[in-house]
């Protein structure tokens, strides 16, 4: 009797733990494919949907999908029907590279929008470019990624399928040193990273140019991400006589970072990147977030003219979640294959050509129009042509834009 | 200036945490030889249950002086009833299959507790803000403890002083002391080694969902996943301090916290160790240290050395 009821109550267990995992997978939203006649291209997402970075995920997969439903809706391309397939890469590496093979599998994905971290990029790149899969990121920053690991000394770009709307960290970290030193009046800065493709790679751009500049580095910590105690790491930074933090990460650890720094008695601003820059941010920072300060790509969405139209059909399209700090990229990117599918389409009498990944991937590189976030084109590198950079400042509770440019030298 | 007091201080206050939790691992194993991993997960769900009841129990900006006593009851209920309800539903009907058995079912609860908080606790996906108490941070000297650490401060010794009170002189404590010395022979006795065995589960659970308010209290935040590093610390902290020692968890969960504040303080300020000293680094000499208390005291700080009776 005993054994009987050990195997009901482990299937019961099994049973639980399997249909609660389908939810986590569900996908709730494909795009209008009720057209009947014509071809239906997807376009795959990749992205965080749920975990502690699923705000700037969810802002991903709406935005492509408003691009795919705005393409649908003018006829964008004559014959073609777009639908967005989002997946869920958790932020890990090992989901990313899982969901890569499942779009590459599907025979009707001719491009991916994704992912978010640069690490997730990372292990999905080569799985991508051996099937000939564009793929654009809205988000990473990683200078690896596009021009190889020995980025500062000789530029090889590693993979031909891989693209960014994006600008890099080669640009960002520098840029925001500059603004530290010279704007803010920053003169000791203690560094901090999560130890990450991205969170490392910012922090050491970041140090070689304040340090350039004639500031000092008076301490460096590397955090655990999986943790949420800094307060060893507070009392350090209090001691050290810094005058600012720079902090190579994410909101999730930042948020908790900046509030513990304060509460141990440094009132110094805590800076960082586009990972930062984010309502959660301040959300888990609370009061303590006030006067830190954070880069992004691009000029703020709010202020381009070209923005416009997006914000209103994004309000429009009724979407839960805001479109947070990637949504204008990602629309871009998602735009930009819309675009390359276009091309090849046009070049081949109307119809997809049976190679129709190879030739997305070739025209994607000359593809050139004018997006959400200014004119959208790439380098040699897959990189974007536009480099421009904000630094954003926490202000009465949510973020403002302080200075725009563009990095130079 | 001097930093070590503050390092001090972060340390027992990480390490009170970990020995909360610590004592749920250790009376189970010292009565019924499991480990129970779940109890990570029902550490997190005495969180969820804390929040819940200032969420959705109490109206909007109660005082936290009325709202805090309410949530840890809420949080101990959840944390007693899931542990209760494990203990009876996972453990109770593979108590005599071989040891391994129980052991991969507390590792598949704790998977399925984890995913049915991220499933159906609204807007689990992401930290849930858990509520602050207004006012501090106090200053001893250079020392500066936060208000909400105020509360683990308290909490840990009273709770060790009940705990201490309930096994050494209730009738249902020198039960449970019977009970781990010799299931068989107890029952002979007239001891009901079940109610025992559930009463290890309910206490252990309640200790987490101090543990649980705690954290919430120090970091601002709960989460789905937040008792699975946790746990294993807690783990570590009980293996550490004797496991089947009550006294033993705690003194292994403050020695580990100790151990985690003053390496990132203090390794990179050793020539030839920079890279080894930073924040990332705690959990390596946290286990290195355990590794060393285990090679020359096997049992661990404070745990008997026992006849393996398997």
């Amino acid at each position: 009797m005993r054994q009987r009821s050990l195997i009901a109550i482990t299937a019961a267990l099994a049973a639980g733990a399997l249909t609660l995992t389908a939810c986590g997978s569900r996908d709730d939203d494909k795009g209008g494919s009720d057209t009947g006649s014509g071809t239906t291209v997807v376009i795959g997402v990749d992205a965080p949907l749920t975990g502690d970075l699923s705000a700037l995920g969810l802002g991903i997969k709406n935005s492509a999908d408003l691009a795919a439903k705005t393409a649908n809706k003018d006829k964008y391309v004559e014959g073609i029907t777009f639908e967005i397939e989002a997946l869920d890469d958790q932020a890990q590496p090992s989901s990313g590279q899982q969901n890569a093979t499942t779009f590459v599998a599907n025979k009707d994905v001719l491009g991916v929008v994704g992912p978010l971290n640069s690490s997730v990029a990372e292990s999905m790149q080569k799985v991508f470019d051996d099937a000939k899969l564009v793929e654009v990121s809205p988000a990473n920053t990683g200078p690896t990624l596009t021009q190889g690991a020995d980025w500062q000394t000789k530029k090889v770009r590693p993979y031909k399928s891989y693209f960014r709307t994006a600008t890099t960290d080669a640009i960002q970290g520098p840029f925001a040193a500059q603004y530290l030193y010279n704007d803010a009046k920053k003169k000791k800065v203690f560094v901090i990273d999560d130890k990450k493709t991205y969170g490392a790679g910012l922090a050491a751009t970041f140090t070689d140019e304040f340090k350039k500049l004639g500031g000092e580095v008076v301490g460096t910590e590397h955090i655990d991400p999986e943790t949420k105690d800094f307060s060893t790491v507070a009392t350090k930074v209090k001691n050290s006589g810094a005058d600012v933090v720079y902090y190579g990460g994410e909101y999730p650890q930042s948020g908790p970072l900046t509030k513990q720094i304060k509460a141990a008695g440094a009132k110094i601003p805590v800076a960082g990147g586009d990972g930062m820059y984010d309502p959660t941010y301040i959300e888990l920072g609370g009061s303590a977030s006030t006067g830190d300060f954070a880069t992004s790509v691009g000029a703020p969405v709010e202020e381009l003219p070209s923005a416009k139209t997006f914000i209103e059909d994004y309000k429009a399209g009724g979407y839960k979640e805001p479109y947070a700090a990637y949504g204008g990229y990602s629309y871009d990117s998602a735009w930009a294959i819309i675009e390359a599918v276009k091309k090849v389409v046009e070049d081949n009498d109307g119809k997809l050509p049976d190679d129709a990944r190879a030739k997305i991937t070739e025209a994607m590189q000359n593809v050139s129009f004018d997006g959400v976030t200014g004119k959208v084109s790439f380098d040699e590198y897959g990189d974007t042509t536009n480099k421009q950079l904000t630094v954003y400042k926490v202000e009465g509770g949510e973020w403002k834009a302080v200075k725009s440019g563009t990095y130079a030298g | 200036m001097n930093e070590l007091p503050q390092q001090l201080v972060n340390g027992l206050l990480l390490g009170s945490m970990y020995g909360l939790v610590a004592i749920g691992y250790t009376m189970v194993y010292g009565i019924v030889q499991l480990i129970n991993f779940a109890h990570g997960e029902i550490f997190m769900l005495g969180g969820f249950g804390a929040i819940t009841v200032y969420l959705y129990v109490l109206p909007d900006g109660t005082s936290m002086w009325v709202a805090l006593p309410l949530m840890l009851v809420g949080g101990i209920i959840v944390a007693v009833l899931a542990a209760v309800g494990a203990e009876r539903l996972a453990y109770r009907p593979l108590r005599t299959a071989p040891r391994l058995a129980p052991l991969i079912t507390a590792i598949g609860l704790s998977l399925a507790l984890q995913q049915a908080v991220w499933a159906w606790y609204p807007d689990a996906k992401e930290s849930i803000n858990f509520p602050h108490i207004e006012g501090g941070p106090f200053e001893i000297g250079n020392v500066t403890i936060q208000t909400g650490d105020i509360f683990l401060l308290v909490a840990a010794p009273i709770s060790m002083a009940i705990l201490a009170y309930f096994v050494m002189k209730t009738r249902t404590g020198r039960g449970m002391q019977a009970t781990a010395q010799d299931p068989d022979t107890a029952k002979l006795m007239g001891i009901n080694t079940d109610r025992i065995i559930v009463v290890a589960f309910a206490l252990g659970a309640a200790f987490a969902a101090v543990g649980a308010v705690a954290y919430g209290l120090k970091y601002g935040q709960v989460q789905f996943r937040m008792g699975f590093i946790l746990g294993l610390k807690a783990f570590t902290a009980a293996v550490l301090g004797g496991i089947g020692n009550i006294y033993g968890a705690m003194l292994g969960g403050v020695v580990l916290g100790l151990a985690e504040a003053l390496s990132t303080a203090y390794i990179a300020d050793i020539p030839g160790m920079e890279q080894f000293g930073s924040q990332s680094w705690a959990n390596v000499w946290a286990f290195v240290l355990l590794i060393l208390v285990l090679l020359f005291r096997p049992q661990g700080l404070l745990g008997e050395r026992v006849a393996d009776r398997a």
